[in-house]
């Protein structure tokens, strides 16, 4: 069974993120970059079915050198390969030409599964995952909290979480699966894991490599354009419930919810 | 010359240590200090991913790192729990001396068989009658034909219940002193080990010490580390790596006393505004801030010193009373700074103001490292800038 997972780097959640004077972008200076977290649950998928069935697990991201950094964790946490597509061209790609670019470097590879999030915590597109199957033409299961992929091999059951019940599909392999939350705890990365990430093959492609025409992607390719982030509203103050026994201020309480904050 | 840069791999390992004591030791590191807890499934969990055996070579199955990154991992796995990380990094100290004086079979076969589990080592020095002056040991080493027969008892020691392999000091004969010392190599399943009283701490209430009883326990030649009367100076040799490695322990207690502290000034208000706004507070944060950049330094100088194997008695015995020193009063101040609260059960400064306590005493009480480094001065042993 060859899995392949696509990695995307994000700033760690609990970066302080500060809008760039262009107001379409984000300060990327002090920005701590980690793994996208729903990939991490990907990574986990795709060891644990290696140590069911063997193969190899590859790891395919997109963006500049530092990505490296996150497919090394990927590694070290015990992925076989890593490939990162980067070439300044790329900066400032859709998600479209993202995934037009991961399936340009997928497309050969020997695959039965891809997993990629079912979004990136920094823009939230949710966009990749489904474009990518669809540029591979393979099958595609969206927001899984369950793999089970049958003892033969072949076909792959996927669990779908839908307003509280789960509607269970399946497909023939190779498909794709973008993860949510609730699939795995992933592993941490062993010691013995991280010295030997260093040995494993790490390749590095660019446009040219892909057949990829530059100005299709990047900036200049893009169909989607970010007009303007705004920062979140200011959080207002809190408020303390008064009252001289709990049931004066339950009491309090529950209208409150009611009338200012009209949650029921 | 001087590059304080970690490499991308002395990061990744660093971010694993910190990423497992957030999320393994912090959230029971205050309920396993009220109720003394045996930190199991955490070193359990720390074997596996290779966090235990840090500094052993890989051919005797540990993780193979130079001092210097083993002592920047250390940091961060005491940052939540001095106790439970000295436990996960209890086998630094108790196989320093199997490391330097063994075998290549002795390691293979002592070391080897260790690092398969979780349960480490212990390092056997302390005797009731024999604490800071450890020549007057009574535990005798009788020779025999083929061996030895151990017969006495040792105190106060750190994982002395749990451990696979202990590092024992006894002596062949007692009118030679610390000249008649011998180091063994001994499995824990040697008939005639016994585990004596559990002991209550003030502090450190996760890492586990106790007596330890020595009846009739029979050893082979191949239990002795070293030569014969070779133990005091390998035993010597062990602690001198293990002091650097308490000033790495106590830059974590005294790094994790700062952050609660600094914190707490910058939000408890008092007179209308935050106590960090006085200068009384700014002073004393300041003075921690000081004493944990010269710790952390230390530590790393003289892990440095290690891998270059460049002798250190003088400098670990300096550098170990005083970042136990600096630990103790970081911590004290740290109390100060949170004022009643910080007084309280449950806060987590009250707790390492007790955890701090214990390096100013264990792997040479301070009085004894003072006279170590100061004779080591006046001996010209310490090292030329
Ligand atoms: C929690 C804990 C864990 C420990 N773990 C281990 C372990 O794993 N293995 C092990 O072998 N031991 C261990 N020890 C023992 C520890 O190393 C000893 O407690 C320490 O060496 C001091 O010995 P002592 O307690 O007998 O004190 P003593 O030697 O009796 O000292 C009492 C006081 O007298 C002072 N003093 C003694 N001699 C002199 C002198 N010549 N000049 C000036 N002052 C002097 C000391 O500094 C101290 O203040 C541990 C102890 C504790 C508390």
């Amino acid at each position: 069974m060859n899995v392949i997972v696509c990695l995307k780097q994000v700033p760690d959640t609990e970066t302080q993120i500060k809008i760039a004077p262009d107001g379409k972008s984000i300060v990327t200076d002090d920005i701590k970059w980690v793994m996208n977290p729903y990939d991490e649950y990907g990574v986990e998928e795709a060891l644990r079915l290696k140590e069911k069935f063997g193969g190899e697990v590859t790891v395919v991201s997109l963006g500049p050198k530092r990505v490296t950094e996150s497919i090394r964790t990927a590694l070290a946490m015990g992925a076989d390969k890593g490939i990162l597509i980067s070439d300044d061209a790329l900066e400032g790609s859709d998600s479209l030409a993202t995934a037009k670019a991961l399936a340009a470097a997928i497309k050969d590879l020997d695959y039965d599964l891809i997993f990629t999030g079912q979004r990136g915590v920094d823009d939230d597109m949710g966009v990749v995952g489904a474009s990518l199957a669809e540029f591979l033409d393979v099958p595609q299961f969206s927001v899984i909290v369950k793999v089970e992929v049958a003892e033969d091999g072949k076909s792959v059951k996927a669990h779908r979480p839908v307003e509280g019940q789960v509607l269970v599909v399946e497909s023939s392999l190779p498909a794709l699966i973008t993860t949510q939350k609730g699939l795995n705890e992933p592993r941490y990365a062993t010691l013995p894991g991280i010295m030997k990430a260093k040995k494993k093959p790490f390749e590095e492609k660019t446009l040219a490599d892909l057949g990829l025409d530059p100005a299709k992607v990047g900036e200049g390719g893009r169909k989607v354009k970010i007009l303007e982030l705004t920062p979140p509203p200011k959080r207002g103050e809190g408020k303390i419930i008064e009252g001289e026994t709990p049931q004066e201020k339950a009491a309090e309480l529950a209208k409150l919810l009611h009338e200012e904050a009209k949650v029921f | 010359m001087i590059d304080f840069s970690l490499t991308s791999d002395q990061k990744r390992l660093l971010e694993l240590a910190r990423d497992f004591s957030e999320k393994e030791i912090r959230p029971v590191a205050l309920e396993y200090d009220r109720d003394g807890t045996y930190p199991e499934a955490i070193l359990k969990k720390a074997h596996e991913l290779g966090l235990m055996y840090t500094n052993i070579p890989e051919e005797y199955g540990g993780s193979g790192m130079d001092y210097v990154t083993h002592y920047v991992v250390t940091e961060a796995l005491n940052y939540d729990c001095c106790a439970i990380g000295q436990m996960i990094g209890i086998s630094h100290l108790s196989t320093g001396a199997i490391l330097f004086g063994g075998t290549e079979e002795q390691k293979k076969k002592f070391l080897g068989r260790m690092t398969e589990s979780y349960r480490s080592s212990c390092y056997c020095l302390t005797e009731p009658g024999a604490g800071s002056d450890a020549g007057a040991m009574r535990t005798m080493a009788k020779k025999t034909s083929d061996g030895y027969v151990i017969n006495g008892s040792k105190c106060y020691i750190t994982n002395g219940r749990d451990s696979d392999l202990l590092c024992l000091f006894a002596t062949t004969d007692r009118t030679l002193g610390t000249k008649g010392i011998c180091c063994f190599a001994v499995p824990r399943d040697t008939p005639g080990i016994s585990v004596g009283r559990v002991e209550d701490k003030m502090g450190h209430r996760a890492l586990t010490v106790t007596e330890i009883f020595f009846e009739n326990v029979e050893l082979g030649r191949e239990n002795l580390i070293g030569e014969e009367g070779q133990g005091f100076k390998l035993a010597m040799m062990a602690l001198d790596r293990g002091r650097v490695n308490i000033m790495a322990v106590c830059t974590a207690i005294a790094q994790k006393a700062f952050d609660e502290a600094s914190n707490w000034a910058r939000e408890r208000e008092q007179f209308g505004q935050p106590i960090g706004n006085f200068q009384a507070i700014q002073f004393m944060l300041a003075d921690i801030y000081a004493l944990i950049l010269a710790t952390r330094a230390m530590y790393l100088h003289m892990g440095w010193m290690l891998d270059q194997n460049i002798r250190c008695t003088v400098e670990a015995a300096s550098g170990k009373f005083f970042a136990t020193d600096a630990a103790m009063k970081v911590t004290t101040d740290a109390v100060q700074i949170l004022g009643g609260s910080g007084y309280m059960k449950g806060t987590v400064v009250e707790k390492l103001m007790r955890d701090a306590k214990l390096t100013q005493i264990f792997e040479g009480t301070n009085q004894i490292n003072r006279m170590v480094s100061g004779r080591g001065i006046l001996s010209k042993q310490c090292i030329q800038f």
